[in-house]
């Protein structure tokens, strides 16, 4: 098949967990894409005539065709390049706890961006929270992701929906936690979901897509002290 | 061997609507399980550790949670009389609009009608841009899919019913012809649609609970 035949352009923001999915799914499938930087503050007539209803990145453009929504990006990539590396079994049962499981660190995210917006004497909360969902996520992808304990089969051939959304969500988690003096993964307490991302951020495929520790923490704290809302 | 397939529900949840209709639509014999969450079955807790909510769909003893996730297993499980699209893109842009029903439009709309008299007008505004995405999507189809019931309109099957309900208990008109004639033509081919028109919980129920769950959220919000 010709590159001309599967034109694939990501419009995306370089921060983004939600883009930072799409990335990571694109080269573990190895397809070929076209990046697009947009300017949340001034975005392009382009994007907004992709995702009219959002007005939001990730949007992957498929030969001319807009698809938006992370998951929903993640699930139509999966269709169309469905031979080669897939993110989600075949299995329905599966199928059905895999992306069960890519909601819930969804909402970790969720979590987390609450925790940013609060107030530094109000964290206690809102990091209560976001330990509980670490927790669960722990206990929940232990039995059938990782039935030896330990992430020992995590390798660039076989990754998957759940290493995607790990990355994205806690793949810059060092400078998340710097940018808010915050701890939020203790090896301690999580010692699966520490190792488990400790092995995917060791990948050089996806050190290609982790934002930079410092540039990360930077834009963090710019974003949190001009008031915005994550 | 026979297959079990037991479904958790409330008489009440639209969540739990989407299965029972998926269930029937694919003609699937199932076990139903009735909820009381004030009160939650040890087995509901077992099946649903980490939400404890309803719909949760167990089939031979494998639990399934999130009614999204629910009807995308249910199809890939049983093939045939399929809800979703087959074409990749297709499935996508109904993915899409489901997600688009639960996070934005369900969100307005309950903002909406638990509005002080003061906030409805802006909280109409949302809900009201929110309907005309909508509105556009049913352009030239009888439903979602086109001519049968599919995925997207069992997702939106819970406002078919609570646009009713709403109207009724606020004296308002939401969703009007004029204003919306592809949207109030959905609205009446999906309450009369063979078997989704079987499943519908009683409306004298569901206007009682919901005008209470209103009057305690507007006495929660006045000032004292």
């Amino acid at each position: 098949m010709g590159s001309g035949e599967n034109k694939v352009v990501l419009h995306g923001m370089w921060a983004s967990p939600y883009v930072k999915r799409v990335e990571l799914a694109l080269k573990i499938k190895g397809i070929p894409f076209e990046y697009v930087e947009e300017n949340l503050r001034n975005k392009s007539p382009q994007l907004l005539k992709y995702n009219p209803v959002h007005k939001k990145v990730p949007v992957l453009v498929h030969n001319g065709k807009p698809v938006c929504e992370s998951l929903v990006i993640l699930e139509y990539l999966d269709e169309v390049w469905s031979t080669g590396p897939q993110l989600l079994p075949k299995e329905p049962y599966q199928r059905a706890n895999f992306r069960f499981w890519a909601a819930y660190i969804q909402q970790l995210l969720e979590s987390i961006f609450k925790l940013f917006n609060a107030d530094k004497e109000a964290h206690e909360k809102p990091l209560q929270e976001v330990h509980e969902k670490l927790r669960n996520l722990e206990d929940g992808v232990k039995e059938f992701y990782f039935p030896e304990g330990s992430p020992n089969h995590i390798s660039a051939e076989n990754l998957g929906i759940l290493d995607v959304m790990l990355v994205s969500v806690l793949g810059p988690f060092r400078a998340k936690e710097e940018a808010f003096s915050v701890k939020i993964l203790d090896p301690g307490k999580n010692p699966l979901l520490f190792s488990w991302i400790q092995a995917l951020i060791e990948l050089p495929l996806v050190k290609e897509v982790v934002p930079p520790h410092d540039k990360m923490v930077g834009v963090l704290q710019f974003l949190k002290q001009s008031g915005f809302k994550f | 061997m026979a297959e079990e397939v037991k479904l958790f529900r409330t008489w009440s949840s639209g969540y739990a609507l989407r299965i029972v209709w998926a269930l029937k639509l694919k003609g699937i014999e199932y076990e139903t399980i009735f909820e009381d969450l004030t009160n939650k079955s040890p087995s509901l807790l077992q099946y649903n550790p980490i939400h404890g909510k309803v719909p949760v769909l167990v089939h031979d003893g494998k639990p399934v949670c999130e009614s999204l996730v629910i009807l995308e297993y249910v199809d890939e499980t049983w093939k045939h009389n399929p809800l979703l699209p087959q074409d990749p893109y297709e499935k996508s842009m109904a993915r899409f609009w489901a997600n688009f029903g639960d996070d934005k439009l369900m969100k307005s709309i309950w903002q909406l009608f638990i509005a002080r008299e003061k906030d409805q007008d802006v909280a109409a505004v949302e809900a009201l841009e929110n309907l005309k995405l909508v509105e556009e999507q049913l352009k030239g189809k009888k439903f979602f899919h086109g001519e049968t019931v599919g995925y997207l309109d069992l997702a939106f099957g819970w406002f078919a019913d609570f646009v009713s309900i709403l109207e009724e208990i606020m004296s308002l008109k939401l969703v009007d012809g004029e204003r919306f004639p592809h949207l109030s033509s959905w609205i009446q081919h999906f309450i009369d649609a063979p078997v989704i028109r079987d499943c519908w919980p009683p409306r004298d129920k569901m206007i009682i609970k919901f005008q209470v769950m209103r009057e305690n959220y507007l006495a929660a919000a006045t000032p004292k």
